[in-house]
């Protein structure tokens, strides 16, 4: 089986409105910048171009469709898309390179979130049944998962605060942020609760952005002549709709997907999870049994700014960022889709 | 359980959901010149390069911003069309009507629109139509400023020239 690798990972920064822009002009420049990074021309360059997006976010139908006109599609190119996080753009990308279909693909995720109320909007990704007609909203539902932890002894509103505390200071360095500053766990609980027990601060920012990755075989990279990291190994698990069925103050899917990942192979330097809510940071880490040696979350994760829909890519592009800038020799990269950290996809990157 | 129970096949949820839209900031600069009674194209800033009306923000098929603003005629060319016979539900034209596929003179790729004061009988690919604007006062940012085209009495576009007339309504 051909390795493959990461060769240019852009983001746009975080800002919690786009203005007029739309999604084709939200992804021109951060395509722009992932060509020139990676040396191509265009999406010509590549075999297989994937996205990653939701029309709901923009509340526009087909709006991914809008997204290919950044690519410069004529003549024809091969290309798909997710109703998803970018991340699983990703994933698509390498079973595509694994059948012997490409050797190199362009993935790209974005997401305008601000036209619409984003919590409510993420409602309608319940089932349709039970949970969607009550409108329940995706931060009511991590709030309940916090109680919960809470009520159980698994966590302190301290804990979360230093989540946070730390996702503000790491962002200081990630030009890219959308929340940063020196925050102190005292500041964060001085904070009134938003949704009890959450205070704003342990909730993700709504942001608009797009993030692009460029990924080919270990060969292609080489020809290429440009660093890279391997991606040694990518698992995704998903658990039950039914929330009432779920220990909610675990993440079994995300602890299966890194076993398969090969995450426990060796040492892992920098971990970047997708954790929308502090306290998810620390069901997260449990899951990995994530420890001392690891620097966690480096970019400020998503409580920095969250990129519906390319923030799980622009994990992956953080922990690429850091083992070709020689800081990290193997890294993992944790994406999550659906309420309470129903659906997770670990990536894990090694040095070349 | 000794009752019967209904079968349920249907659940009835709808979804309601708000959003503030924008156009994008290119639609919007084409938006613009419309309030001023202008139908504009845009294309990269390079020659010879193909003019979009409506801009969308990129050109497709080169994936670069549109950054050139073009003015075009509000004269136009049918590139192809249908007569609407059934009605649709919130639209207030009265069927059988015409909607078409439109190029204007000086663009190379065509939008939709209404054709009217025409038979319907006689609308056919390489008509030539012009714009009948609603009074000025009445101009806003939308395409309704036209309220439809109509035929004009120049001669049909063959088609293979159809999309490549210039602002002046001659071959480029």
């Amino acid at each position: 089986m051909k390795d493959i690798a990461i060769v240019a990972y852009q983001q746009s920064d975080g800002v919690s409105d786009a203005g007029a822009v739309n999604e084709v002009e939200l992804i021109m420049p951060v395509l722009d910048r992932t060509f020139e990074q990676a040396r191509l021309d265009s999406a010509q360059d590549v075999d297989f171009v994937c996205s990653g997006s939701c029309d709901y976010l923009q509340g526009a139908a087909f709006a991914f469709v809008a997204g290919v006109d950044a690519l410069g599609a004529v003549p024809p190119i091969k290309e798909s898309h997710v109703e998803m996080d970018a991340a699983w753009a990703l994933y698509e990308s390498i079973l595509k390179i694994r059948m012997g279909h490409a050797d190199s693909a362009l993935i790209y995720g974005f997401g305008k979130s601000s036209p619409g109320e984003l919590p409510i909007v993420l409602s309608q990704q319940l089932d349709p049944y039970y949970l969607a007609p009550q409108w329940v909203d995706s931060i009511s539902l991590a709030a309940m998962q916090a109680r919960l932890m809470l009520d159980q002894g698994l966590i302190t509103e301290r804990d979360m605060a230093e989540v946070v505390s730390r996702s503000r200071r790491n962002a200081r360095s990630n030009p890219h942020a959308q929340l940063a500053g020196d925050v102190s766990p005292e500041d964060v609980l001085a904070q009134e609760t938003y949704l009890s027990p959450l205070r704003k601060a342990d909730c993700c920012p709504v942001s608009d952005g797009a993030s692009a990755v460029v990924i080919a075989t270990v060969e292609k990279a080489k020809e290429w002549g440009l660093p890279y990291a391997i991606i040694s190994g990518i698992d995704h698990r998903i658990e039950t709709h039914n929330l009432g069925m779920r220990d909610l103050t675990d993440s079994v899917s995300t602890r299966t997907a890194a076993e398969h990942a090969g995450m426990h192979d060796g040492k892992v330097d920098v971990a970047e999870l997708y954790a929308p809510f502090s306290h998810q940071e620390i069901i997260l880490t449990r899951a990995l049994g994530l420890g001392e040696e690891t620097s966690i979350n480096p970019s400020g994760g998503v409580l920095a700014g969250n990129l519906m829909m390319a923030s799980g890519l622009s994990r992956i592009g953080e922990v690429f960022n850091r083992i070709v800038s020689g800081e990290a020799q193997r890294g993992v990269a944790h994406t999550t889709s659906g309420p309470c950290l129903q659906h997770n996809l670990v990536t894990v990157l090694e040095k070349a | 359980m000794s009752e019967e129970q209904e079968v349920v096949t249907v659940v009835k949820s709808p979804i309601y959901l708000k959003y503030n839209f924008t156009a994008g900031a290119a639609p919007a600069r084409f938006l613009a010149q419309l309030k001023k009674g202008k139908l504009t194209g845009q294309r990269r800033a390079e020659p010879g390069a193909p003019v979009y009306s409506p801009p969308r923000g990129s050109c497709p098929a080169s994936g670069r911003p549109t950054e050139q603003e073009v003015e075009l005629s509000d004269k136009a060319t049918v590139q192809s069309f249908t007569i609407v016979y059934i009605p649709i539900p919130g639209n207030a034209i009265e069927p059988p009507f015409v909607v078409a596929n439109l190029v204007a003179d000086g663009a190379n790729i065509s939008f939709i629109h209404l054709m009217s004061e025409c038979d319907n009988a006689d609308v056919h690919i390489g008509q030539r139509v012009q714009a009948i604007w609603k009074p000025e006062e009445e101009w806003d940012y939308s395409m309704d400023n036209i309220r439809y085209f109509k035929p004009i009495d120049e001669p049909d576009v063959p088609v293979e020239k159809i999309g490549k007339l210039s602002v002046t309504g001659q071959e480029d």
